[in-house]
């Protein structure tokens, strides 16, 4: 088993609670990706494959593994602005996508919270954006893509073939993506039309989805996770919607009017907000945080529509650059869960109510609608997610991933589903019931026949015993 | 109290006795886990037996440098990580006043210096690029002057000290932690034969190397030998050849 130490780097997680350290390669063609899997074939080492590093756990980490690191394939074959299509190496990030394509009036036809992902990591984890109870997830816009699989095949993968919904949601453990043809999302104007609406709780969280469910092209809500008793559940709900009539479309449409601004509140740089935000990254400041947003909300600019770029509305989280660093030195955690929309209300009542007992509230509660969808792991459902974000200490580690487990449990009785691109925290009895035995053991199979070495890994994949050579 | 080795990955060179065996038992004791490296394989064995799954022996002899990349690949593949990594092998052989003897010497350049530098250059590489970790090595007192006694043994580890302190110089800006440990006498098979008195036990000086595994520097184990090598560094040369120390 020799290797190349020169190579060795450590990376870790978006969370930064764990890292790995592993023989980074960055290959820029399908022929070196090829040579990469070969090397591994011959050496024993497996892979592990890695977009922009935006997922918040470890399923782009590899404990002395090769990481295939496919960031540097990144160039943009063809942008066809009259059919609305892209065609990109898998490591074209979705910043690099709205950039190029927004003047002639496309915009990716969904994004995640941070524009930095590769498509490979998108296709990857399949994500989802504020759209996503009517777009469902990315996956759903792939045109065609390429995969180099470690059984020493490559394919091109359109909507026909058996193994297109299989790849995409993967979590890179069956096949490299190299390459990804896009459908992309036809747009009038670089604004939308948004609508804040504080609600006062739960009831009305869920009211408020009901009621725009029909009507509105995006939707997501924050929730205040230390209100408690009858404000539990309060929070402010965003609705928004693509603008038709737009005079002003054609500057709208310029990348600098998406740019976000480099000051925040139109005075501090935001390279230094972290700083801030890090004296305000504990129990008391984000209690207060939280209250005084939602009493902001309710005062100011409730009910009212005002426009807002696309950028500044999608991409709320690249404001503040760094920002993850006010959760240094532990990092944090990121628990997103899928529950059946009859059970929801309840589900999340009692996932907070659980935090607050634990004392361990997120800071930060975000919910969204979704719809079912035919992907291998699948985290769609009829009903609403939950994401929340804990701050992980040396001394409260043990206690967050009680109360992650108690989270877990009540989503896997309620029928629920996780997310991949989120987890820390499950057992792979948990990852197991929620995919249910069928898709399962359709993975197996797959596995199997496409990576019959067990080549392509990661510590997620040991964690949760998808890698065939840590079972048993 | 020990300080705490939860979650600690360590490759212990020179395990099979004296300081390093005690090093490799207290990971393993508190729950980290350790490759154990050194010729008898028979006593890694045993000592692997008392904490199973967390000590992976390893038989290895460090002169046999160009064995030393693949062990070094094979202990972290084994560890799936790395660290810390502690070179604790040596030799002393028994050298009379008045013998000149490059078979001993030679032994001990293999040893000490050689064998070394082999294994840190290869932790040295690897943690230059993770940018994280701990390289310990046991030099010694003995490495602060050419005594009469140990003329070899003494340059041996003035070497390593040298080197190690060259090795600080590169990698500590990556937050590589590399520490010089300067025992003075410790009980263990390597001093048995001279009987010594008010020797360190093996076990203190394990726990106290291990409490300075993240304190980049060179550290003795006693405070007095703090203050009594900062003397005996001093004394100048044509008064030192005429003191018997
Ligand atoms: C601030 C923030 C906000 C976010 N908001 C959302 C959101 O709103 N909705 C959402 O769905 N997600 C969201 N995410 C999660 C993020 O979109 C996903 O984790 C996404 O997968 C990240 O892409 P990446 O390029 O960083 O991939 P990585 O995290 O590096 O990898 C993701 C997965 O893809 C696999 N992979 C990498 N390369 C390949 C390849 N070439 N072929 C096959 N598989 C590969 C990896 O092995 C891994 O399993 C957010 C993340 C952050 C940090
Ligand atoms: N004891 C003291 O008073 C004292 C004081 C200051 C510094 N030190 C230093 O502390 C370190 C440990 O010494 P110790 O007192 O613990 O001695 P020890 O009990 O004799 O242990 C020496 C170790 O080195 C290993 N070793 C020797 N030759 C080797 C080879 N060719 N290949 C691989 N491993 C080899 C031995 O293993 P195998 O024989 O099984 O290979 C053994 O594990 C040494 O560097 C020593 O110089 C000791």
């Amino acid at each position: 088993m020799t290797a190349d130490l020169n190579r060795m780097t450590h990376v870790t997680g978006f969370g930064l609670v764990t890292g790995a350290d592993s023989y980074l390669y960055r290959p820029t063609s399908e022929d070196e990706v090829a040579d990469i899997i070969e090397l591994a074939r011959k050496s024993g080492r497996q892979v592990t494959l890695r977009g922009a590093g935006r997922s918040y756990g470890d399923a782009n980490i590899g404990s002395e593994t090769i990481l295939l690191d496919i960031s540097r394939m990144n160039q943009i074959l063809h942008f066809d602005s009259a059919q609305g299509t892209i065609d990109c190496q898998a490591g074209v990030t979705l910043e690099q996508i709205w950039r190029h394509v927004i003047e002639d009036g496309y915009w990716p036809p969904v994004v995640s919270g941070t524009m930095f992902p590769t498509l490979a990591g998108a296709l990857g984890m399949n994500l989802h954006g504020k759209n996503a109870f009517q777009a469902g997830p990315i996956g759903n816009f792939v045109l065609e893509y390429d995969v180099v699989f470690p059984n020493g095949t490559r394919r091109t993968l359109n909507q026909n073939s058996p193994l297109f919904s299989k790849i995409i949601s993967s979590a890179g453990l069956l096949g490299v993506i190299t390459r990804v043809k896009l459908k992309l999302k036809k747009i009038q104007s670089g604004d939308l039309r948004v609508l804040p609406i504080s609600v006062p709780n739960w009831q009305a969280q869920f009211a408020a989805f009901e009621e725009f469910n029909d009507q509105a092209d995006y939707m997501v809500s924050w929730i205040d996770c230390f209100a408690r008793g009858e404000k539990a559940g309060r929070g402010l709900f965003h609705t928004a919607w693509y603008l038709d009539d737009d005079t002003d479309a054609p500057l709208s449409l310029r990348p600098e009017h998406q740019d976000l601004p480099d000051t925040i509140l139109g005075r501090f740089p935001k390279s230094t907000v972290w700083r801030y935000l890090k004296k305000l990254n504990n129990r008391p400041g984000m209690r207060f945080t939280n209250w005084g947003k939602y009493l902001s909300a309710k005062l100011l600019g409730n009910g009212k529509p005002h426009p807002q770029s696309l950028v500044g509305f999608s991409f709320l989280l690249d404001y503040v650059p760094g920002w993850r660093k006010a959760y240094l030195p532990g990092g944090f955690i990121q628990i997103q869960t899928f529950v059946p929309k009859e059970h929801a209300p309840r589900v999340f009542a009692e996932q907070l109510h659980l935090q607050q007992e634990a004392k361990l509230e997120s800071f930060l509660g975000v919910m969204k609608r979704h719809i079912p969808d035919q992907f291998l792991f699948s985290h769609g459902v009829d009903g609403y997610s939950l994401a929340l974000d804990f701050k992980v200490t040396k001394s409260n580690k043990e206690r967050v991933w009680q109360l992650a487990h108690a989270i877990n449990d009540l989503v896997l009785a309620a029928g629920g589903k996780f997310y991949l691109a989120k987890d820390s925290t499950l057992r792979p009895e948990d990852f197991k019931q929620s995919l249910g035995d069928e898709a399962f053991a359709e993975y197996a199979r797959l596995k199997l026949e496409l990576d019959p070495d067990a080549i392509l890994t990661s510590d997620l994949a040991k964690r949760l015993l998808l890698d065939p050579r840590s079972v048993g | 109290m020990p300080t705490s080795v939860i979650g600690v990955k360590a490759i212990v060179v020179g395990a099979s006795s004296g300081i390093g065996r005690e090093i490799t038992r207290q990971i393993a004791d508190g729950g980290g886990l350790v490759v154990a490296i050194a010729r008898r394989g028979d006593r890694l064995e045993e000592l692997a037996a008392l904490y199973p799954g967390r000590i992976f022996p390893m038989v290895q002899d460090v002169t046999d440098h160009d064995s030393i990349p693949n062990k070094f690949i094979e202990a972290t593949d084994k560890l799936t990580g790395l660290n810390l990594f502690v070179y604790a092998s040596g030799v002393m052989p028994e050298v009379g006043p008045q013998e000149f003897n490059i078979e001993k010497d030679q032994q001990m350049i293999d040893v000490n210096i050689s064998g070394a530098v082999a294994w840190i250059n290869q932790a040295a590489l690897r943690m230059q690029g993770t940018k994280h970790g701990s390289i310990v090595a046991i030099g010694s007192v003995a490495g602060e002057r050419g005594r009469w006694e140990q003329p070899v043994y003494n340059a041996s580890k003035t070497f390593l000290h040298a080197y190690m302190e060259a090795v600080r110089n590169r990698v500590s800006r990556y937050g590589v932690h590399v520490v010089t440990i300067k025992p003075g006498p410790v009980q263990t098979e390597m001093t048995e034969r001279l009987k010594l008195k008010n020797a360190m036990s093996a076990e203190a000086a394990a726990e106290k190397i291990l409490g300075l595994r993240n304190r980049t520097g060179e550290h003795y184990l006693k405070f007095t030998h703090l203050i009594a090598f900062a003397i005996i560094r001093n004394i100048p040369s044509f008064l030192f050849r005429r003191l018997k120390i």
